[in-house]
C-alpha cells in the first residue's frame, strides 16, 4: 500500500515537473507589469487602458499585469510588487510625479527595464530607458497658433480653465496666457470651471449677463466647450464655423469631434492616450539588442479645424464613443 | 405688528434673509443693471428670459433640491450625507443609460428618471440602514457610498462621458417652448411646494424634529425612529435623482467625475447658512433654501466681478465664515443685548428666561 502511494506520489512528483517545464517553454513571453491610473478617471485614461489592452496582447507575445491607482503610495507598492515579480519591463504613468527615484533604483539593480508613459516624473533619466509622453504646453501653442492664423480683427476671449494646478491646466493655459501679456489677445474672462460642464456654463452666462462683447471660447477640454455652448444656446448667441463665436476646445472625444463636423465648433486639440504601440516597438527594439534613439518622445499631437475635419478622423483620432 | 417683528428678529432666517439682502445691495451698489432681467429669443427660436438673476435662481436649482434633502437628514440624524454628490452621478448614470438605450420620447424620459430615482433611493437606504440601524455616524456611514460613488457611476456606462441629446431632454435642462422661465426654476418651485404639503398635512416635520431632539424619548412616544432616519434617507435619495437628471438634461452629457461635484460641501453649507442647528432637531426648508440660492448668488458675483481663477474659493470662504459667525448663538445674544441697550429696554435678554 505505502508503495503504491510513494509510486503515486512519484508520478505527480513528476508529471508536475514535466508540466513546469511546459510552461516554461511555454513562456517565451516578455513579462510586462503596467502601473496607470484607473480607466474611470477620465475618457482620456478609457482611452489610454484600451490602447494598451489591445496593443499589450498575448499573441504580440507580452505576458501582462496591470495596477491601476489615482494614488502614489500604492502605485508605489505596486511597482516594487512587479519587481520583486521578476517583471522584465515595467511601464509607468505615475499619480504623482515625485517620490519614484528608489523604486526606479531597485528595478534596475533587478535589471527591469523602465518606460514611461503620459506623464513625466521627477527621477534621474539614466532609471529609464524612455519617457513617452504628451507635451501639454505644446498643445496650448498649437492650439493659439490655429487661433491667430484666424486673422480676426480683434480677439476677445473667454478662456475657461481646468481644474488649477493640473498638468492639462498649466500647459494649455500658458500659450493663451502669453497672448493676453503681449495684448495680442483680450481677456475678457478667465475663471476655472475645474473640468466641470455646468460650472462652464455659469461662467459663460456671467459674462454674457454683464453685456461685455467676446468672439472666442477657448476652453480647457470638451465638457466646458459643451458647457459653454449650451450658455451661449440660450442666450441666442450663435457659434462656429462663420459665426458669431469661435469655439475651441481639448481631448477630442468622438461626440465633439462631430460637433466640429456640423459646424457648430471650430477648433479641437488633441491630448493623444496612444503611447501603447510606441513602447511595443521600443521594447522590440531593445529586444532585437538595438538601443533607443531618444530618451523624451513626445506624442504626436494635432489640432482638428472644423472646416477641413473628415469622418475619418473622427474614427481615428476620436475618444469613446 | 411689533409683535410680528419681534418675533421675526428671533426667526432663525433673519440671519439668511439679512445676508441675502446684503448681497443684493452690494451687486445694486456694484452695478445697478446687474438684477435686470432681458427678454432675447435662444437658438431654439424661443423667447425666454435671460439676466444674472436668471442665472442665480436656474444654476441653484440642483443645490436647492438637494439642499431639502439635506435639511431633512439633518434634522432626523444630526449628521450630513457627504456622498449627495457621488450619489447624484450615480442616478445621472443610470438616467442617462435607459435613454441611450431607448428611443427618446417623453414617456422614456419620465422611464429613465424613475429608474434613476429608485436606485437612488436604493443608495439613500442604504446609507439610512447604516445610520438607523447600525448607528453609524451619517458622515461616516456615508463616506464609503462617497469614494465608491463616482467609480460605480463610471461602470453604469462603461465610458467617460457619454452624450445624450434631443430636444425633449432641453425642455428639461433648459426652456419649454413658450415658457420664458427655465424649466429647472420651475421645477424647484413645484418640488418645494410639494414637499411642503407633505409636511404640512403629514406627521413628518413634527416626528423628524422630535427624533432629532431626542431619539429616545421619541421612540418612547411610540415614534419609529430608525424608520424616520432611513425615511430621510430615502427622501434624500430623490432629492439626488432629480438634481443628477437636471445637471445630465442641462449640457445632454455625463461626466460622471464632475456632475455635481463639491455639492455635498454646499449642501451642509446652504443648511448651515439657512440657521439649522447641524446637530439636529427644529429644522427650516425655506431657510436652507435661501442659504442654496446665497451661496450661488455668492458665486455669480465673484464671476461677474472678475475675481481671478485662484482666489474665487478664498473670497468665498470669507464671506461664508462671516455668514457663520454671524449667526452664531455667541453673535446673537450681542446683537440682541446691544439693541435692548441701544432701545433701552434691558428686559430683552431676560424675556427668554
Amino acid at each position: 500500500m505505502k508503495k503504491l502511494i510513494s509510486v503515486v506520489l512519484i508520478l505527480a512528483m513528476a508529471s508536475g515537473l514535466v508540466a513546469c517545464s511546459a510552461l516554461t517553454s511555454k513562456s517565451k513571453l516578455i513579462k510586462v507589469g503596467i502601473v496607470n491610473n484607473p480607466p474611470a478617471e477620465s475618457g482620456y485614461r478609457a482611452a489610454n487602458v484600451a490602447d494598451f489592452e489591445k496593443v499589450f496582447t498575448e499573441e504580440n507575445g507580452y505576458d501582462v499585469s496591470t495596477y491601476y491607482s489615482l494614488k502614489n503610495d500604492e502605485q508605489l507598492n505596486a511597482a516594487g510588487q512587479f519587481i520583486t515579480d521578476g517583471v522584465d519591463y515595467l511601464l509607468i504613468s505615475a499619480a504623482a510625479t515625485d517620490g519614484w527615484e528608489s523604486v526606479l533604483s531597485s528595478a534596475k539593480e533587478a535589471g527591469v527595464k523602465v518606460f514611461l508613459f503620459d506623464r513625466m516624473l521627477n527621477a534621474d533619466e539614466s532609471l529609464y530607458e524612455a519617457a513617452v509622453v504628451s507635451d501639454m504646453a505644446q498643445e496650448g501653442i498649437t492650439a493659439v497658433e490655429w487661433l491667430k492664423s484666424q486673422k480676426l480683427d480683434s480677439y476677445k476671449v473667454v478662456h475657461i480653465q481646468g481644474a488649477m494646478g493640473s498638468d492639462a491646466q498649466i500647459g494649455r493655459t500658458a500659450a493663451l496666457e502669453a497672448e493676453f501679456a503681449a495684448g495680442t489677445m483680450t481677456k475678457v474672462a478667465q475663471q476655472t470651471a475645474t473640468w466641470d460642464e455646468a460650472e462652464a456654463k455659469k461662467i459663460v452666462e456671467a459674462v454674457i449677463n454683464s453685456g461685455e462683447e467676446f468672439n472666442v471660447i477657448y476652453a480647457e477640454n470638451d465638457g466646458m466647450a459643451k458647457g459653454a455652448v449650451a450658455a451661449l444656446d440660450e442666450a441666442g448667441i450663435t457659434h462656429g464655423v462663420g459665426k458669431e463665436v469661435i469655439i475651441m476646445g481639448f481631448d477630442c472625444n468622438k461626440w465633439a469631434l462631430r460637433e466640429l463636423l456640423a459646424g457648430n465648433w471650430n477648433y479641437d486639440g488633441q491630448c493623444s492616450p496612444f503611447q501603447a504601440s510606441v513602447i511595443h516597438e521600443m521594447i522590440q527594439k531593445l529586444e532585437a539588442g538595438e538601443k533607443l534613439a531618444e530618451k523624451k518622445v513626445i506624442s504626436k499631437e494635432r489640432g482638428f479645424d472644423a472646416t477641413t475635419i473628415t469622418q475619418a478622423d473622427i474614427d481615428t483620432y476620436g475618444l469613446g464613443e | 405688528m411689533d409683535n410680528g417683528l419681534k418675533k421675526f428678529s428671533r426667526s432663525q432666517l433673519v440671519v439668511p434673509l439679512f445676508s441675502l439682502f446684503l448681497l443684493i445691495v452690494f451687486n445694486l451698489i456694484r452695478d445697478v443693471g446687474f438684477f435686470s432681467v432681458i427678454v432675447t429669443t435662444n437658438n431654439e427660436g424661443n423667447t425666454v428670459l435671460s439676466g444674472n438673476l436668471i442665472s442665480i435662481l436656474n444654476g441653484a436649482s440642483e443645490l436647492a433640491i438637494i439642499a431639502i434633502g439635506m435639511t431633512l437628514v439633518t434634522a432626523s440624524s444630526g449628521g450630513q450625507d457627504i456622498s449627495v454628490g457621488a450619489a447624484a452621478a450615480i442616478a445621472g448614470s443610470v438616467f442617462v443609460r435607459v435613454l441611450r438605450e431607448n428611443q427618446i420620447t417623453m414617456p422614456i424620459i419620465l422611464a429613465a428618471f424613475l429608474a434613476g430615482c429608485v436606485v437612488a433611493i436604493i443608495f439613500g437606504s442604504f446609507n439610512g440602514t447604516l445610520v438607523a440601524a447600525f448607528k453609524i455616524q451619517p458622515m461616516i456611514a456615508t463616506l464609503i457610498l462617497f469614494t465608491a460613488g463616482r467609480p460605480i457611476a463610471y461602470w453604469i456606462n462603461g465610458g467617460a462621458t457619454p452624450t445624450v441629446s434631443s430636444s425633449l431632454l432641453n425642455y428639461i435642462g433648459s426652456f419649454i417652448p413658450g415658457i420664458p422661465i427655465p424649466t429647472p426654476i420651475i421645477i424647484v418651485i413645484i418640488f418645494g411646494v410639494l414637499v411642503s404639503l407633505v409636511l404640512r398635512f403629514t406627521n413628518l416635520r413634527l416626528y423628524t424634529q422630535a427624533v432629532g431632539i431626542n431619539e429616545r424619548s421619541a421612540r418612547l412616544t411610540g415614534i419609529n425612529a430608525a424608520g424616520i432616519k432611513l425615511l430621510s434617507f430615502m427622501i434624500l435619495g430623490v432629492c439626488v435623482a432629480i438634481s443628477g437628471s437636471i445637471g445630465v438634461s442641462r449640457i445632454g452629457l455625463i461626466n460622471h467625475e464632475t456632475l455635481l461635484l463639491d455639492i455635498e460641501m454646499d449642501a451642509i453649507l446652504a443648511v448651515a447658512i439657512g440657521g439649522n442647528s447641524l446637530g439636529g432637531g427644529k429644522f427650516s426648508l425655506t431657510g436652507s433654501v435661501i442659504g442654496a440660492y446665497i451661496i450661488q448668488a455668492l458665486t455669480i458675483t465673484l464671476y461677474a466681478m472678475k475675481v481671478s481663477s485662484t482666489a474665487v474659493k478664498a473670497y468665498k470662504a470669507i464671506v461664508i465664515i462671516a455668514i457663520v459667525i454671524i449667526s452664531s448663538p455667541i453673535v446673537k445674544e450681542y446683537a440682541l443685548r446691544l439693541r435692548g441697550r441701544l432701545l433701552g429696554k434691558p428686559k430683552e435678554v431676560t424675556e427668554n428666561q
